[in-house]
């Protein structure tokens, strides 16, 4: 085990492409696994492709120099090695299984019917690696009636149930998006798991396994209040918007332009405590927000209240003194207030990391801390092909010359 | 059957609510042992939440417990006093994993903190999870499910423009934070192996969400100088159609970002005269400038039509459109029922309730349930007149005293 890096003897064969697959890898990659991303120039990655965010005008396009400079790329694909091959032909497909026999692990997010097409299915692997452990992780599963459902996030997620419940009322006209990719990164949290948890078992019992996250099937799993609440109650769940078991718990607008502040009270000491920050006003003492119940049942004049005095505060000096008596409340933040946040800079969420076609650049950083294998950002993600030649020549033992012919012949592209 | 890939890994869970409980939850399926310690008479706050079983607000008969609690070991002990921290520690002599999420004024007070433990319990790994997290100036805040989805950036996006920020349904917060938390752990689990030490696994709500979900905004502030937005029904900086509108029987999410996705979805709506106009031809344009109009032109087709209808049209010509299903909807769908997701529970009443299935499948360690959730205090003469060997007397004097 070099520098803490618990994963430093596993190696890993990415076919992950846009966003679930290539998440969990990366997860896998902090931690010292080597991850090797395998691509085929005629069909990048998806997060490679289009208009970057930064240096546009770079001539090139798609073709060019583009698939390098996709910052959201870079975050997810930090710290991992780079290879170029064709897997439409036969060369190129033993050259990926010469791969695999000295591999740990190989994660993909084909559509169902690819791995088998390309000869790489569970059965051909184990024949190559007795002991690999493979992941596919399907929009909605291997098989069954949907298995071929084009689906991305917000797909999955009006699948799972999940997007049924985003809205402020049942009355109103549902919102259901939440503009970041929920299900993707639940399947890839997921699939990170499930890969430790067949590492742990191969390493106790010399045995590999097949693994299938269903990203549909991931995100359902986690909403089993919502199934249980259909049960009981004999109907599914409906919008409540920020509703909860107690009031007041909402989101209020602040002084400044979309300034919020979150304000949770779960019990009767931190009611009393937010009536002394709240001081002076007529309704804070009144019958009908004396007690939990009480406030659930005059909620909305409660929290007209609440925005009223709230709407002319400082939301971050009320969050201190609000937090100063352990009032649970918290800025509503977006990217920037995180950005300049001192407790996310102390946590080190975002890293710093220098690319060799960007500069110095903000990629975000670690999810969880861990105290003696904190895992780290170390290397930027790669370019397209950079480490061909340390995986053929060094690590395959191809030789140079062999190489430049799969060069000339396009197998390696 | 094969055992599981965590089979003889114990793990003893002091936590409640989500996170934690679900976080061991993951493990128990896995195969490790989890029991659970919860407070004498009153138990996981999630006992008191409901919805209940029965007409009657019985602690052993609440969903928000059953769902995060199935296949652990219960039983009830009072860390806070000093017989039953000493008992605690009994128990963590034999145990892997210590998974809590207890505020930082409870660990102090009960010196349950990690460095409170290190030092007798070197092997062990602690898994401590948190809204803020252990370390930086707001470690000590309080916080709930509204203030980590606040804080984690998510709730920032969601909602209307002019309205207040929504927070996500159902405690997805916590949730994730369990699953990533049980992710941490085993690395933590992988490492003990090679070193014999533990750690402490130091996981916040609001973080695992900040920097997966929200943290590749980061490019977006960075290089175009949009820190945030809330766009309703609509999916913002991308390619239109990507939203969610009403049809003839409830809602569709259509995404359809390809091309060709997009252009098979024209050829079914068939409207020569605005699909000519070249103000509909700039898909970025239409999503982030006028969506409303947008939309306008696609609203009818839907309106049209039902659910099943869109559904079936859509998977036939390959458009990435599905109806946005209700939670009954759901349980009665084909490919996960046709895939045996769901998995009924026999609670020790009888009566039987459906949860959702495993989040993976695992060829040769099949996640597993052996359980419902426990009832409280339910081993509690198994753990500690079995397991820890209390005299009879001894352990009903505890039990008098409120420590058990």
């Amino acid at each position: 085990m070099t520098n803490n890096l618990p994963l430093s003897n596993l190696r890993v064969i990415d076919f992950g492409t846009a966003w679930a697959a290539p998440m969990a890898t990366q997860l896998l990659a902090d931690y010292g696994a080597e991850v090797i991303k395998v691509e085929t120039r005629t069909r990048l990655d998806g997060l490679r492709l289009g208009r970057p965010m930064i240096g546009e005008d770079l001539a090139g396009g798609d073709r060019g120099l583009w698939p390098e400079l996709q910052p959201v790329f870079h975050g997810i694909n930090r710290n991992k090695l780079s290879i170029t091959v064709d897997m439409k032909t036969l060369e190129g497909i033993k050259i990926v299984k010469d791969l695999i026999s000295q591999s740990d692990v190989v994660v993909n997010n084909y559509s169902p019917g690819v791995l088998d097409r390309l000869g790489l299915d569970y059965e051909s692997l184990k024949e190559v690696k007795p002991d690999i452990i493979l992941i596919s992780m399907p929009a909605v599963g291997d098989v069954g009636p949907m298995k071929d459902v084009l689906a991305y996030a917000p797909i999955i997620q009006a699948l799972s149930g999940l997007m049924s419940l985003v809205g402020y009322d049942e009355d109103e006209q549902l919102v259901g998006e939440l503009q970041a990719p929920w299900s993707d990164v639940v399947a890839a949290v997921h699939a990170s798991l499930a890969i430790l948890s067949a590492v742990i078992y191969r390493n106790n019992t010399g045995r590999g396994q097949y693994v299938e996250v269903s990203q549909l099937e991931a995100t359902t799993s986690m909403l089993g209040l919502g199934f249980l609440q259909t049960q009981i109650h004999g109907s599914s769940p409906v919008p409540t918007g920020n509703k909860d078991l107690y009031s007041p718990n909402n989101n209020y607008r602040c002084f400044g332009d979309d300034q919020w502040i979150s304000i949770s009270i779960q019990n009767d000491n931190q009611w009393s405590s937010f009536k002394k920050i709240v001081g002076n006003v007529d309704w804070i003492e009144d019958i009908k927000f004396s007690t939990n119940d009480y406030r659930i049942e005059n909620i909305v004049e409660l929290d007209q209240n609440i925005s009223e005095w709230a709407g002319n505060m400082n939301r971050d000096e009320l969050v201190e003194s609000l937090q100063g008596l352990g009032v649970p409340s918290m800025a509503v933040m977006n990217i920037e207030d995180q950005f300049i946040d001192p407790h996310w800079q102390d946590r080190e969420a975002y890293a710093e990391i220098e690319h060799p076609h960007v500069g110095i650049e903000w990629i975000y950083g670690m999810p969880w801390l861990l105290s003696e294998t904190p895992g780290s950002v170390r290397t930027p993600a790669p370019s397209l092909g950079q480490h061909n030649e340390y995986i053929y020549h060094d690590l395959l033992g191809l030789d140079m010359d062999y190489i430049a012919h799969l060069i000339a012949t396009e197998v390696i592209n | 059957m094969l055992g599981g890939s965590l089979e003889g890994i114990k793990v003893i869970e002091l936590a409640e609510g989500v996170s934690g409980p679900y976080c061991a939850r993951l493990l128990s399926q896995m195969g490790a042992e989890v029991i659970k310690i919860e407070y004498p008479g009153r138990g996981d706050v999630s006992r008191s939440q409901g919805p209940f079983t029965d007409q009657f607000e019985d602690l052993d008969k609440s969903g928000a417990f059953l769902f995060a609690n199935y296949n652990k070991k219960g039983i009830t002990l009072d860390v806070t006093n000093p017989e039953g921290r000493a008992i605690l520690l009994r128990l963590l002599q034999e145990a892997d994993i210590l998974i809590e999420n207890q505020t930082s004024e409870f660990l102090k007070n009960a010196s349950l903190r990690y460095e409170d433990l290190k030092q007798e319990f070197p092997s062990l790994i602690v898994t401590s999870i948190s809204p803020y997290g252990r370390t930086g100036p707001y470690k000590d805040y309080q916080g709930s499910d509204l203030t980590s989805n606040a804080f984690s950036g998510l709730s920032f996006g969601t909602g209307h423009e002019s309205r207040e920020p929504l927070t996500t349904p159902l405690s997805q917060a916590g949730v994730l934070a369990g699953v990533g938390a049980a992710f941490a752990t085993l690395m933590a689990v992988l490492s003990k192996s090679m070193t014999g030490v533990g750690q402490l696994v130091d996981v916040s709500e609001s973080q695992v969400i900040g920097v997966l979900l929200t943290g590749y905004h980061l490019p977006t502030y960075i290089y175009r100088g949009v820190a945030g937005w809330r766009s309703g029904n609509r999916m913002r900086l991308g390619l239109f159609p990507n939203c969610v509108l009403p049809c003839k029987d409830g809602y569709i999410c259509i995404d359809a970002p390809q091309m060709e996705q997009y252009q098979r979805f024209l050829d079914l709506l068939d409207d020569r005269e605005w699909m000519e106009n070249p103000r509909y031809r700039n898909r970025r344009a239409m999503s982030d400038e006028y969506p409303e109009e947008a939309e306008s032109l696609i609203a009818p087709w839907f309106m049209q039509r039902t659910k099943e209808e869109i559904l079936e049209i859509c998977i036939e010509n390959r458009i990435p459109c599905v109806p946005v299903k209700k939670f009954d909807e759901v349980m009665k769908d084909e490919q996960l029922i046709g895939r045996n997701f769901f998995e009924p529970i026999k609670e020790p009443d009888g009566q039987v309730f459906t949860h959702p299935g495993h989040p993976f499948r695992m060829s040769e360690t099949p996640l597993d349930v052996k359980r419902p959730a426990p009832t409280l205090g339910q081993d509690n003469e198994d753990i500690f007149l079995g397991r820890l060997r209390l005299e009879a007397d001894e352990f009903r004097r505890l039990q008098r005293d409120n420590v058990i």
